[in-house]
Formats: C-alpha cells, sequence, structure tokens
C-alpha cells in the first residue's frame, strides 16, 4: 500500500447522516454523510458555491440567525441531534466556535474582545476573566505581541493579528470544535504560516474543522479532506490519500486543476 | 492546453527521446559484439554523453515542475516516477558503454548456439516494452515486462554456467570468459532497470508500488 492504513484512534464527534439543507426553495446541500473525528482536522475543499461555508454554518446553526432554513436528516455532535436533541443554540456555538474569511473583531480593546464570550456567559470577576483572556492569548500565539497593550482598540492590529484575535475570542469559551471559513484568505503567507502552525497546536483538544479554497493549506494542515461539488460529497479520507491517489477522477480532476 | 500539460508533455518527450538514445545503444552494443565492430563500440561511448545531457536536462526540468507547479495525485506520482525513470535509462547507457569496451576482447567466440545474441535481444524487448507502457500508459504491458526478467535472468544462468565449464574445460578461454561473465552480468543488469522502470509506470497509473511483492499487505507505521 502508498499509504499505510493505521486504524483511527479518535472517536467520531460530528457524524453527519444523509443530511440535506436549503435556503426557502433553494437546495444547496444533499445527501450528505460523513464523520469528523476528534482532535482531527478535516479539510473541505470545492469549487465556490458547492456549500462547504454552507455546510461549515450548519454545525453551530448559525446560518439560523439570518435566514429561513431547512435541514433534514441528522447532524450529530457527540451522539445528540444538534438541531432535535433539545440543544440550546447558545450554548452550542460556544461549544461549537467559529473563525470566517475576513477577521471582524469587535471595535473594542484587545481584552474586550477576548473576555466577551466568558462575561456573556456569566464570568465577572475580574481575576477569572483575566486568567482567561491570557489563556486564550496564549493559546491563539498571540499573548507576546498583545500583552503590553491589552486596553488598546483590537481594531489597530495586523490583519493577521486580528484572525488569531478572533481564534483567541472563539477558544475563550472552551469549545470543543472549531470551525475555521477560509480563515486565512485575507493574510499574508506569514499570518498564514502562523495560523496553520496554531491549528495544529489546537487540534490536540479540539476538534478542527477547516473550509479552505487553497489546496496546500488543505494539503500541510488537515488530516482528512473531503471534497463537495454541486452540495453533494464526492470523495472523503485521509488527506495523503486525497492528494497522492484520489479514488474518483473528479477530485483528481478538481486537486490537478483540470477541474471544469 | 494549459502551460502546465505543456510543461508535463515536455518532460514526457525527453523521457522517450533520452529512452530512444538508450534504445538506440543497446541495438549498437548487440551488433558491436556480434560482428564485432569496434567503431560501432565507440559509437556507444559516444552516445553515453548525450544520455548525461539529458539525465541533467530532465531532473532539472523535474525540479522546477515541483518546485513550481504543486502537482497533486497523478500528476505528482508521474513527475516523482520520472525523477526514477531517469537515473535508470542514463544507467543503461553505462552498462552499454561497459559491454562495448569489451567488444575486442571476446573474440574469437568461446560460445556454442546464440544464446549470447539471445540474451541481448530479450534485453532490448524489455527496455523497449518498458518504454512503451511509459509512452502508452499501458499497465498489462508493464506487468509483462516484470515477468520477463524471470527469463533474462534464466538466461544468465544458463550462460554463466556454461561459460564456468568452458573455462575448466580450457585454461585458455579464462580470459574472454571472464569478459563475457561481465558482458553477461551487464545485459541482466539492463534487464533489472527494464524492470524498474515498467513498476514506475505502474507506479504512475495505479498509484500503489509494484516493487517488492513479498512486503504487500504490510503496513508500515
Amino acid at each position: 500500500m502508498l499509504i499505510p492504513t493505521v486504524p483511527e484512534t479518535k472517536p467520531i464527534k460530528l457524524s453527519v447522516r444523509n443530511m440535506a439543507f436549503s435556503y426557502g426553495e433553494k437546495k444547496v446541500l444533499d445527501g450528505l454523510s460523513l464523520d469528523i473525528h476528534a482532535e482531527r482536522v478535516t479539510a473541505i475543499i470545492g469549487p465556490s458555491g458547492c456549500g462547504k461555508s454552507t455546510f461549515l454554518k450548519c454545525f453551530n446553526r448559525i446560518h439560523e440567525v439570518s435566514s429561513a432554513v431547512n435541514v433534514s436528516g441528522d447532524m450529530l455532535m457527540d451522539g445528540v441531534d444538534i438541531y432535535r436533541g433539545g440543544i440550546d443554540e447558545v450554548d452550542l456555538r460556544r461549544r461549537v466556535g467559529m473563525v470566517f474569511q475576513k477577521p471582524n473583531p469587535f471595535p473594542k480593546s484587545i481584552y474586550e474582545n477576548v473576555a466577551f464570550g466568558p462575561r456573556l456567559f456569566g464570568v465577572s470577576d475580574r481575576t477569572s476573566l483575566d486568567g482567561i483572556v491570557e489563556d486564550a492569548l496564549r493559546k491563539a500565539a498571540l499573548w507576546d505581541e498583545v500583552k503590553d497593550r491589552l486596553k488598546e482598540s483590537a481594531t489597530g492590529m495586523s490583519g493577521g493579528q486580528q484572525q488569531r484575535l478572533c481564534i483567541a475570542r472563539a477558544l475563550a469559551v472552551n469549545p470543543e470544535v472549531l470551525l475555521m471559513d477560509e480563515p486565512c484568505s485575507a493574510l499574508d503567507p506569514i499570518a498564514t504560516a502562523k495560523i496553520e502552525d496554531l491549528i495544529g497546536e489546537l487540534k490536540e483538544n479540539l476538534t478542527i474543522v477547516i473550509v479552505t479554497h487553497n489546496m496546500q493549506q488543505a494539503a500541510r494542515v488537515s488530516d482528512y479532506t473531503a471534497f463537495f461539488w454541486l452540495g453533494k460529497l464526492v470523495e472523503m479520507d485521509l488527506t495523503e490519500r486525497i492528494f497522492t491517489t484520489p479514488r474518483v477522477q473528479m477530485t483528481e480532476d478538481y486537486i490537478t486543476g483540470r477541474f471544469g | 492546453m494549459r502551460q502546465f500539460d505543456v510543461e508535463l508533455k515536455e518532460l514526457r518527450e525527453g523521457i522517450m527521446a533520452m529512452a530512444g538514445v538508450a534504445e538506440d545503444m543497446i541495438e549498437l552494443t548487440i551488433q558491436a559484439l556480434a560482428e564485432p565492430s569496434p567503431a560501432k563500440a565507440e559509437q556507444v561511448n559516444h552516445l553515453d554523453r548525450k544520455m548525461d545531457e539529458w539525465e541533467l536536462r530532465l531532473d532539472q526540468q523535474c525540479i522546477d515542475l515541483l518546485a513550481l507547479r504543486n502537482p497533486a495525485a497523478s500528476d505528482l506520482r508521474r513527475i516523482a516516477s520520472s525523477l526514477k525513470i531517469i537515473p535508470e535509462l542514463e544507467r543503461i547507457g553505462d552498462h552499454c558503454c561497459n559491454i562495448a569496451r569489451r567488444v575486442g576482447m571476446v573474440h574469437p567466440p568461446i560460445l556454442a548456439g546464440n544464446d549470447l545474441e539471445r540474451l541481448g535481444t530479450e534485453t532490448r524487448s524489455m527496455v523497449r516494452r518498458a518504454v512503451d507502457a511509459f509512452v502508452g500508459n499501458d499497465a498489462a504491458l508493464a506487468h509483462a515486462v516484470i515477468l520477463s526478467d524471470d527469463s533474462v535472468d534464466a538466461l544468465y544462468g544458463k550462460i554463466y554456467r556454461d561459460l564456468l565449464r568452458i573455462m575448466l574445460a580450457d585454461p585458455l578461454c579464462i580470459e574472454r570468459a571472464s569478459h563475457l561473465i561481465l558482458v553477461i552480468k551487464n545485459w541482466e543488469r539492463i534487464a533489472d532497470e527494464a524492470t524498474n522502470i515498467a513498476e514506475e509506470v505502474l507506479f504512475i497509473l495505479e498509484g500503489h508500488s509494484a516493487k517488492h511483492p513479498y512486503l504487500r499487505g504490510d503496513s508500515v507505521e
């Protein structure tokens, strides 16, 4: 075998079965079934409009904030249905954090950005908040760069720092899953490398699902890669296998740039 | 056609051209040995320089493609395997030179029959078919080349034993027989290189290594 078959030791964190999704009448995802393992990085790749970002948003139901949507099939986290299992949406979004394409810090201080989530969930004493903020900024590999200017506005930071701040903000509420929607597409190669290194460190305690248009980034950071096309899953496998010996011709055409 | 496809085509055509020189060298070596012809042996030597030039040029093309194109899947396999096929072809050239160098030292003939000629032509056929498998993306042909290696090995073994008998029977033949042992060893090595090329073709086409079949099924941590 080209790729040795090492049995997966991490449990399934997120499980999707025959899932379909539509915005009103428009069907965006159809017949999706896949498993996402804990403490692994799973990359979702595919052409624009294939439903990658929509799929990501389904895991913390954030799309429900702005649109009328219809989700069918099963989406389970630790075996509990995210949609019908009686999970509180706000708590779900704490457990399943999200980082977007463009860094979107609040127009507040660096400290307040990170402390925002914990405050929302009831942490109010200063010592606890200080500890949480420092811990989250350290985990996001940002502490050393900002520890002397925590009171300064977050909007004055570089793009790469802002993105790591958004990661720190997500980490501050102690999530189990981190969804990343093209987190490096607005960053230069140095800031991108920092985020990619960070992904490698964070997966020790987190389940990470990343949507990326950058095939090399998927190859570099992920353990598993899923290829989506027109709202369907074409192929999902170990990342090494997808990038050396994909089973489906359409995957091969996409990753070698011969698609369409 | 995309620029990357143009570059892959250039690499493929370069390897075909290099393989063409290798086949010319094999043909000349067979003739130089049979006639015997020191002039053809000299031509073999002359062509070796071309092989070396091709090796440098094609190696660089592969490195450039890896660095600039981030190849994946079958593109990656084709370039990675090209990096292994190119030195195999270059070594085929070296082995032809080794044989050609001995053209004047193995006459008059001491082997009866046409085994020596057959060893040359069977080896030539393996190289030709390995190259055809590469050019035509022909997995069945590549498998057939790998199977042919046993027959070349058997023929090599038979000639080797014949030469030992000849040396034991007539010490005056020892010098020619010693050179002939090196000649047949070089043919046998060329057949191995054709086998290696066929294995690379299978890797390109099928995505898993065809080498060391006895290890298949074992997983490596």
